[in-house]
């Protein structure tokens, strides 16, 4: 049989791997056919609500619920005393600490939930919400974690001892009652020698403020207990749904078998949707008690309020060198504000998350770190928003540091980079505190961004317009923000990478139909990454099916195999490479298909895009097509029929994309207006996958990074009030805010993964945040800045320039 | 509370007629009345876009008009602007051009981006980036949304100028 089609058809005709594949998620989307929480109407549902606290500390003294009760519609309200006897009034949150499911005698936090209403519709559910009676009696509040390492106010009394002990906490020992742990790496007194007698010194402390993933739908549930079963589905926006399955089974002793757990369609995860919220706890336990579905949906000030915050990390850093610029020591203490239980998701042994990845893209021989959490009257949360664990925190402080450094040095801060830059010929490159990076080429991709921006000339332009400014002929200044990323991504090898005890390995399993098509199923969950579009083109490259022909599908515990879900980049990275895999174990088993439908050895046939064929025979070979009709319908000796494989992926390293960022902004020193003009994102995030989906997720972290540099956070007053719990206040950009992004690329692929890919979701957040505000501090450089802190509003750059005298 | 209204309105071209509470929001209406989910809920203050909706030829978001005021209202919804077999062009642009992620502003990007068109048939860059700032995206930028309202007008140009 002659072959017509040429190898190059062939390959395109599977749309695998580096095509830019259109997204089979679209059809449905676009047509408002999408399947959100929100969506699901189960018959007889009913409607949870919270009764939330206005204080952030407070004594509650009394609940009286009775006239919610009398009010038609309303079905239960439930409470602290309620819960009790199961045990649920408290849970255990991923950071080893515990968290109150509904208020026990006080509360800690503004929003904190104190009652749950049970009703017929959501309307009765919130009429009812008004009518709960609390009497509180308001307690000392405690805002500030500086402050609050000094008070006598005892925020959780439940952690410390009737003689007034401090039991270790779940990382270690205690300083203090409102302390939470310290955790270190690196070499402490070697660090302080090389710094203490460095040439220079740079020294700096910077406030990462506190924000909030924000996706555009919030989270919710629908917690069904079927009585005859005794099974239980949950629906809800999970970004782990079998992790939830596994806290949920833990907490309330339903086995877990008999609880089924699902994600459907996600409106945006940016990791609000990863831990376990009092949500779920009360609308499974009110399920269980009146028998019927109960759904809760907290609306958007719940949502910016109480589940989920990130950052807030108050970071001083002192780096040394050389005259010449020679990075010689990195010190680095931070004091981390978790809120009132620390619910931060982070793998168990890092409750700094990944921060040592601090001493980023630069050869630094001696570094320390020492984080120091503490408890204040905020949301708990401490989530990584659109990055891998305080990557991002950790990232801004050195690319912050290197800018300060570079003005301690009197140097351009582009060539300080390139000269401390980690060379290609060190990797794998072990840190000074920890890490071993698997791969980079950090001076090819700095030199092609550099000179894609002509930064030379940004750089002449910049100089005239600091004379044009002095000289009165404009009132705008000139910003050139520079940004070389290390990310770490892709959690993560189980020996050292765990949540509660569930090792982070990822998993999918594949059967492929007689007729030559296929499903995939993972354990992890897509919130808008196009999962079912990018697996399906790993698993088309790796088997030889088209990607049209296979279903990716995720997000059922019943059906998916077990993994620990989609957030911090590790989708690709994990699942991904699980994929790979078990595409390499259909493909294992065809090849001996093959090879007795060919009649030759196992080793005489071999892979060849679509088929396998005869080696030096290629018109002799059997398409995976026909492979895959034979697994079903001959009886091969020795060979089990059908054709399924599953892997759980347990990667050897972390993977470590980088990337090149400049942007170039005007800034009106009057107005405190910022206007980007232009924005240059280079990527490395190895093996490129579909580069239409990369582009796409660079555009939109890059995005969300401007809003948290520029704008977004979650500010508190002095009573613990919280001062931007709407979307008035809450800055998310739209169109009008934001510019066009150009998009770059170097690959540089993984060596220890399958395909060689890094993941990218979360690089232009990491990066792009640095990126923003060091061209704003960049612009006022010449006229004396060191650092500003974030976010750079109107209004706050305004008052820099007045207090640099800019104002006249 | 319970004092009911009796409200008719035209939903994609269909006659609808039912009590309901004056205070009840037109989102409720569409999503949990009349199950058509389609428009989404992220904020309900009038800021994400996510429930526009067109009434009576303007986009307006249902999250914070009640039921009562769209009593007699001809309301078109995302479901109304296209089906399967026959997508609006909008619909085949942004799939074309990545102009959508987790998929939950896109309901209400493409029923705002198709009055806009209405609106102005030739936009520029600029009119388009203005005249979606009342709908919010999280996840992609804006950049793709942009292009595929772009490309969009340029398709339906061109198929008018071929009709003439
Ligand atoms: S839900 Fe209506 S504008 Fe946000
Ligand atoms: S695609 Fe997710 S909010 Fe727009």
């Amino acid at each position: 049989m002659k072959d017509e089609v040429t190898r190059e058809e062939r390959v395109d005709a599977l749309g695998g791997m580096g095509c830019k594949r259109k997204r089979v998620e679209d059809a449905r989307f676009t047509q408002g056919k999408g399947n959100y929480v929100d969506d699901i109407k189960l018959p007889g549902m009913l409607f949870g609500d919270f009764v939330r606290s206005p204080y952030a500390h407070a004594r509650i003294k009394s609940i009286d619920a009775s006239a919610a009760l009398a009010l038609d519609g309303v079905i239960a309200v439930l409470t602290a005393d309620d819960l009790r006897p199961l045990g649920l009034h408290w849970m255990p949150t991923l950071a080893g600490d515990k968290q109150m499911v509904l208020a026990d005698g006080k509360v800690l936090f503004q929003g904190q939930e104190v009652a749950y209403v049970v009703a017929k519709d959501r309307y009765i559910a919130a009429d009812a919400v008004e009518l709960v009676e609390v009497e509180y009696e308001d307690l000392p509040v405690l805002v500030d974690p500086f402050e609050a390492m000094k008070s006598d106010v005892v925020l959780r009394e439940d952690l410390v001892g009737e003689d007034g002990s401090l039991p270790d906490g779940a990382h270690g020992p205690r300083k203090h009652h409102n302390h939470i742990f310290t955790w270190e790496a690196g070499e402490k007194e070697a660090t302080k020698q090389v710094i203490d007698n460095a040439d220079v010194v740079a020294t700096e402390t910077m406030y990462y403020h506190r924000t909030h993933p924000c996706p555009l739908e919030t989270c919710g549930c629908v917690a069904s207990m079927d009585k005859v079963n005794g099974k239980l589905t949950l629906w809800g926006t999970f970004q782990a749904p079998h992790a939830i399955r596994t806290v949920v089974s833990l907490i309330s002793g339903i086995e877990e078998h008999n609880i089924r757990v699902i994600s459907p369609d996600i409106g945006g995860g940016f990791g609000n949707k990863v831990g376990a919220y009092p949500g779920y706890v009360c609308s499974v336990v009110a399920s269980i008690v009146t028998g019927v579905p109960v759904k809760w949906v907290e609306d958007r000030m719940e949502n910016l309020m109480t589940t989920a915050f990130a950052r807030d990390y108050w970071m001083t850093g002192k780096i040394s060198a050389t005259k010449d610029g020679k990075i010689t020591g990195l010190d680095c203490h931070v004091t981390a504000d978790h809120g009132g239980f620390d619910a931060c998701a982070d793998p168990t042994k890092f409750p700094a998350g990944f921060m040592n990845i601090c001493t980023g893209s630069y050869d630094i021989p001696t570094a320390y770190l020492a984080v120091d959490g503490v408890y204040t009257n905020k949301a708990p949360g401490g989530v990584s928003y659109r990055c891998s664990f305080r990557v991002t925190e950790a990232v801004y402080f050195i690319e912050r540091m290197i800018e300060v450094l570079a003005i301690e040095l009197d140097m351009d801060a582009a060539e300080l980079r390139r000269i401390n830059f980690i060379r290609k010929d060190q990797f794998p490159y072990k840190a000074a505190l920890g890490w071993e990076y698997d791969s980079g080429d950090y001076h090819t991709a700095w030199d092609k961004a550099l000179k894609a921006v002509d930064y030379d000339g940004l750089r002449a332009e910049q100089a005239q317009r600091v004379e044009d400014f002095k000289a009165g002929k404009t009132r705008k200044l000139m910003g050139i923000g520079l940004t070389h990323f290390t990310e770490i991504v892709g959690a993560g090898p189980v020996k050292n990478c765990d949540i509660l005890g569930l090792g982070m390995f990822d998993s999918c399993e594949i059967r492929i139909h007689p007729t030559g098509s296929a499903i995939a199923r993972l354990g992890t969950i897509s919130q808008g990454q196009g999962h079912a579009t990018t697996f399906a083109q790993i698993l088309a490259t790796e088997i030889g099916l088209p990607a049209d022909s296979i279903t990716i599908e995720e997000g059922d515990t019943d059906t998916a195999p077990y993994g620990l879900g989609t957030y911090g980049s590790r989708s690709t990275p994990v699942a991904g490479a699980a994929t790979a895999m078990a595409g390499r174990k259909i493909r294992a088993k065809a090849q001996m298909i093959a090879a007795y439908l060919l009649e030759v050895h196992d080793d005489d046939v071999e892979f060849d895009v679509d088929r396998f064929v005869v080696k030096g025979a290629p018109e002799k070979f059997k398409t995976m097509k026909e492979i895959a009709f034979a697994a079903y319908n001959q009886a091969i000796p020795g060979i089990e029929p059908g054709l399924e494989a599953v892997s759980y992926y347990d990667p050897p390293n972390m993977t470590y994309p980088f990337g090149a960022y400049v942007c170039v902004m005007d800034i009106d020193v009057d107005t405190g207006e910022v206007d980007i003009r232009r924005f240059y994102a280079l990527d490395d995030c190895g093996t490129r996958i579909n580069p239409m989906i990369i582009e796409g997720q660079v555009h939109g972290g890059l995005t969300e990074a401007l809003a948290v540099a520029l704008g977004q956070e979650i500010a508190y007053d002095d009573m613990g009030n919280v001062k931007t719990g709407t979307l008035m206040d809450f800055f998310l950009p739209t169109a009008w805010e934001v510019p066009n992004y150009e998009t770059d690329h170097t690959v540089t692929p993984s060596p220890h993964h399958p395909i060689g890919a890094k993941g990218v979701g979360e690089s232009p957040h990491v990066g792009g945040v640095p990126c923003f505000s060091n061209a704003v501090n960049d612009a006022f450089r010449a006229f004396g800045l060191r650092h500003t802190h974030m976010p750079h509003d109107h209004w706050r750059i305004w008052k820099t320039a007045n207090q640099l005298g800019l104002h006249g | 509370m319970s004092k009911k209204m009796h409200i008719q309105m035209t939903v994609n071209g269909e006659e609808q007629e039912f009590l309901a509470e004056p205070r009840e929001l037109l989102i409720h209406t569409l999503r949990e009345r009349l199950n058509i989910t389609g428009p989404h809920i992220g904020c309900e203050t009038s800021h994400c876009g996510a429930c526009t909706v067109t009434i009576n030829g303007k986009s307006v978001k249902s999250c914070t008009m009640f039921v009562a005021q769209a009593n007699g209202a001809e309301v078109t919804t995302i479901e109304g602007l296209g089906n399967p077999d026959s997508l609006h062009v909008l619909q085949e642009a942004f799939k074309e051009h990545h102009g959508l992620q987790c998929g939950f502003c896109t309901p209400g990007m493409i029923t705002r981006a198709s009055k806009l068109l209405e609106e102005n048939p030739t936009p520029s860059e600029e009119e388009v980036r203005f005249g979606m700032a009342g709908n919010i995206c999280r996840c992609t930028g804006y950049q793709n949304i942009v292009k595929s309202i772009l490309a969009a007008a340029e398709e339906l140009n061109s198929a008018k100028e071929a009709a003439q």
